[in-house]
């Protein structure tokens, strides 16, 4: 085939690409925007698929089975995790501008120049060896396609001078295409949607090529599926791929954890995957989608590897051609020249992405901090907007150059495969540190920093080095028997890890180390108070609705100012459509009229990051205005503030509900005091009218014999007979009524010694006696306790069996009377009932006959006494411990009974009364 | 959102189930020289589990909605 109708298909193809992302960019231009669709998104994930996927996934296969297919099983599995992992990590690097992985991880320690430096630099040496993967996949596709009829693979030891490399001259190619594809502008938020439709576009004819073969081989040659494999098996041959295994468990899982890491964190898929993305909902689609790209571009790759194994016996054909020279073998240049396009495609979309993610890096986060610095933070150059464009296509040419570099010096030892899985293992030691930003708010600076440097380290000496041993450029004792003959730093068998796969040993003791240091450095101090706002702000991002850290920015702006400073990198028109735009949206007339606060600046340094990274854009915001730094607890106290109103709020509730309670209380003891209160009112009106009844007696009585001088004798010694018997009752009623008080109120004085009870029986049916006696009544005692002893006071409770005898004698029938009084044992004391045969009481009013001024009337009508007696009663043996009651079976008279305890230590209560 | 994590939710446990099918000894059972059809089972049940892996999250992601 001639070589220039190759070049020619080639340009062709790339001119096509080219005129896809000019469309794509113009129409995004125009707000109608192609790639905000979910397929598309997913389709420039596949950007995973590179040339590496083209060519060395049959190349592995062929030589040791099912060791290709981790790449794509990894992935396949941690795209599962992406509903909470990735969409927080596009949802934080909206809300902080961020731009590339690098500006990713320094922005949330701490917004810090160096880790943003490390970390490119880091990504640059880790990816070289993947873009020196596709020059050697473009080169030496060509050299096999351009020998058609003849299949025949170039001598890798074939060494032209640089300058007649084809490598070299696809490098210059690739680097001029990528230049013009990704630096004509610079985008304040670093998208690129032509790029995007372009990408997505050439992911389509990579998995038609492919597919293309694989049936081709299944269909065309083999006559199905199963056709392939037993032709395989009467042949004889690839023994290893008809009884197929997994191979080594470690390798497996190992490789497997490595690709589901760089699927996210390689800078490319980084790019397409995190700043490209423009609606989080497409990653809903991604997730099932990119998979299943996945398994359709690797259905064929063992059909292939084992019709390429018939066709080429044992290593005529370097197995990782095996896409091109099948349909080269079989007469089908067309189909051939198909697969070089499809190759050509893969590998150009990878460095076309990769470059500019790497170029952005390079230039925000590498070189323009260290600019910054020299110029002391303002730079004195009026248009910054050229200069950033100017390194950045300077780093791509770098970054091209480099590769090219490694390929001359180490490509040429290693199968296609083994060179990518170098480069995954490097950007591999951005995952503990990626995923620790994301979940955990501890973490440092230099934590971070300590964990990157240790892991890089690592893979550089278990895995960098040794592919320049491998080919030579490093003596070879290095390897075999380590640095300065010390066998336990043998650079593949790290302290004595014999036999492991250079790969799982490099990923084993560099995530070690990685992991170790930063856990370790990060413990060394707290984090301070831009680490705990940013920890705060990437945490807890999906919870958070404002972005929390407008509050933690306190300083003065002057608007004018953030303007100019935007115009000198993004250009004139650009800043001030983006500050029209902001200014409508805070509702004001012109961007003149903003505010100079913390929104607004806010406002300015993510425009700035855009195009200048986070740190970076800090720096210049922080040059034009007048921050005052916020302590780390002011920091803390705002973000505090939460969880503060949260606490008052439940303390609120609870002391509400306490305030119910109480609320309640109150309204039973307003109630109990209300009636009280009418209780009382009853009893003065009781009262009132108990001592009004004799005054009237008093006062007719006394008027009479004032008025009438004439009156008998005898009459008037009955009026006054009358007048001293009702005065006697006035002055009984009110002692009585004194002394009820005073009882009730807790004032009466109490002497309590230890009493006998039958001595005060007898007393009392002593002073009682005349009126019992008067009346016809007989009163019988049997007391049946010789000594019962109580702890009362002697004159009450002489009171009290008055009071109680008064009552019998009151009711007892003329003549016939009969009075018992009992004294006997119980349980609870001494019960002393007192029995009469008069009428008895009701059985209603038992309980109430010692409620104040309630009296029976005795036979007639006219209620003799006071009314108070057996409620004073009942007051002065309840004080004394003791209860007091009535009986009345009926016909059989009433009994009052009282009962009182015995006397055992006195009771602290009767102490202190007296 | 309670839809949403629901939806994570039932995605972190097939990503268990894979790692269950695809990492375990259970690939133990299918190494070897076994064929079905003349094809061998370890590429039958590896790239039969990937596709039903993939499957499912689709449906999973699909949720209730059309």
């Amino acid at each position: 085939m001639s070589a220039s109708l190759i070049v020619g298909v080639a340009f062709a193809y790339l001119g096509l690409l080219f005129a896809i992302a000019y469309w794509a960019d113009r129409r995004a231009d125009q707000g109608r925007s192609v790639i905000a669709h979910p397929t598309i998104y997913a389709l420039s994930l596949a950007v995973y698929c590179t040339a590496w996927t083209f060519y060395g996934s049959v190349g592995r296969a062929a030589a040791s089975g099912f060791g290709f297919l981790p790449i794509y099983l990894g992935p396949t599995l941690v795209v599962l995790l992406w509903g909470s992992l990735l969409v927080k990590m596009v949802r934080v690097s909206k809300t902080q501008r961020i731009t590339s992985i690098a500006d990713f991880i320094a922005s949330r320690y701490g917004k810090s120049h160096l880790l943003g430096g490390l970390v490119t630099v880091i990504a640059v040496v880790g990816v070289v060896p993947y873009i020196a993967l596709q020059l050697k996949a473009i080169s030496s596709s060509y050299h096999i396609l351009v020998q058609y009829p003849q299949v025949v693979t170039p001598d890798p030891s074939l060494h032209p001078p640089f300058w007649r490399d084809t490598a070299f001259e696809v490098a210059l190619l690739l680097a001029a295409f990528t230049i013009l594809f990704g630096t004509r502008h610079l985008d304040a938020s670093e998208r690129h949607e032509g790029m995007v439709a372009a990408i997505a576009f050439e992911s389509i004819v990579k998995l038609v090529a492919f597919l293309a073969v694989g049936l081709f081989v299944t269909l065309g040659l083999s006559g199905g599926l199963s056709g392939v494999f037993e032709r395989a098996q009467e042949a004889g041959e690839a023994t290893l791929l008809l009884a197929p295994t997994v191979g080594d468990y470690r390798d497996w899982f190992a490789i497997s954890l490595l690709a589901a890491l760089a699927v996210m964190l390689l800078p490319r898929q980084f790019q397409v995957g995190v700043v490209e993305n423009s609606d989080e909902r497409h990653i809903r689609r991604a997730i099932w989608l990119f998979p299943l790209y996945l398994l359709l571009i690797n259905l064929f790759v063992l059909p292939i590897a084992l019709a390429g194994l018939h066709l080429f016996p044992s290593g005529s054909v370097d197995a990782d051609s095996f896409m091109l020279t099948i349909p080269m073998s079989q007469g089908s240049p067309w189909l051939a020249l198909f697969v070089f396009i499809g190759g050509l495609s893969a590998a150009t979309g990878m460095v076309i992405v990769e470059t500019i993610a790497l170029a952005t890096m390079v230039s925000n986060d590498l070189l323009l901090p260290s600019l910054l610095r020299r110029w002391r933070r303002l730079p004195p150059e009026a248009d910054m907007g050229r200069l950033l464009l100017r390194i950045r296509r300077g780093a791509i040419i770098g970054v091209l150059l480099l590769g090219y570099v490694y390929y001359r010096l180490a490509g040429e030892a290693y199968a296609l495969v083994s060179i990518g899985l170098i480069s995954f293992a490097a950007v591999a030691q951005f995952a503990p540190v990626m995923i620790a930003s994301l979940y955990w708010r501890g973490g440092t600076r230099e934590g971070a920093l300590a964990g990157l440097s240790a892991g890089f380290a690592v893979w550089i000496y278990t895995l960098l080095l040794p592919s320049f041993a491998k080919s030579g450029w490093l003596p070879q004792g290095f390897l075999e028997v380590g640095p300065w003959g010390v066998a336990l730093l043998r650079p593949q068998a790290l302290f004595g890890l014999e036999g492991w796969n250079e790969i799982t040993h490099c990923l084993f003791w560099s995530l070690a180390a990685n992991v170790g240091a930063f856990l370790a450095v990060s413990s060394l101090r707290a984090p301070n108070a831009i680490e705990t706002a940013q920890a705060s702000a990437f945490v807890d991002v999906l919870r958070q609705h404002r972005p929390a850290h407008l509050a933690l920015w306190r300083g003065s702006a002057e608007v004018a100012a953030l303007t100019a400073l935007a115009e000198r990198f993004i250009g004139a028109p650009r800043a001030r459509a983006a500050f029209e735009d902001y200014a409508r949206t805070r509702g004001v007339a012109s961007a003149d009229d903003l505010p100079a606060d913390a929104e607004t600046v806010h406002f300015a340094e993510t425009l700035l990051s855009g195009a200048i990274g986070s740190a970076s854009a800090r720096v210049m915001v922080a040059s034009v205005t007048e921050e005052e730094p916020l302590g780390l607890d002011e920091v803390l106290g705002i973000l505090d503030e939460a969880s503060q109103i949260r606490a008052y709020s439940r303390e609120l509730e609870r002391k509400s509900q306490e305030l119910e309670a109480a609320t309640g209380e109150l309204r039973a003891a307003n109630l109990r005091l209300q009636e009280l209160d009418h209780l009382k009112d009853d009893f003065m009106s009781s009262v009132t009218h108990e001592l009004r009844t004799p005054l009237a007696s008093i006062r007719a009585f006394s008027e009479i014999l004032y008025d009438d001088s004439d009156i008998e004798p005898a009459e008037r010694k009955r009026f006054l007979g009358i007048l001293v018997s009702e005065t006697e009752r006035l002055s009984r009623l009110v002692n009585q009524v004194l002394d009820l008080a005073k009882i009730e109120s807790g004032h009466a004085d109490w002497h309590n010694e230890e009493v006998e009870l039958g001595g005060i029986i007898r007393q009392a049916v002593e002073s009682v006696g005349q009126i019992l006696e008067s009346k016809g009544a007989r009163v019988t005692q049997s007391l049946s306790v010789g000594e019962a002893n109580v702890w009362a006071d002697r004159d009450r409770l002489v009171q009290v069996m008055v009071n109680l005898l008064s009552n019998a004698a009151k009711f007892v029938p003329a003549d016939t009377g009969l009075v018992e009084v009992r004294l006997e044992a119980v349980a609870a004391g001494w019960r002393v009932c007192v029995s009469d045969n008069g009428q008895g009481i009701a059985e209603a009013d038992l309980p109430i006959v010692f409620e104040k001024f309630r009296q029976s009337t005795g036979g007639g009508d006219k209620p003799v006494g006071t009314g108070l007696g057996l409620p004073i009663s009942r007051q002065i043996v309840e004080h004394f411990g003791g209860r007091i009651w009535a009986e009345s079976p009926p016909g059989k008279g009433a009994t009052l009974c009282f009962e009182l305890p015995r006397t055992a230590a006195p009771s602290p209560s009767s102490e202190a009364e007296s | 959102m309670q839809q949403s994590s629901l939806i994570n939710q039932r995605l972190a446990s097939l990503f268990l189930v894979g790692l269950l099918v695809l990492f375990s000894p259970l690939l133990g059972l299918f190494e070897g020289a076994q064929t079905w059809r003349g094809i061998p089972l370890l590429y039958l049940y590896l790239f039969g589990v990937w596709a039903l892996l993939i499957a499912a999250s689709a449906w999973i992601v699909r949720g209730r909605r059309s």
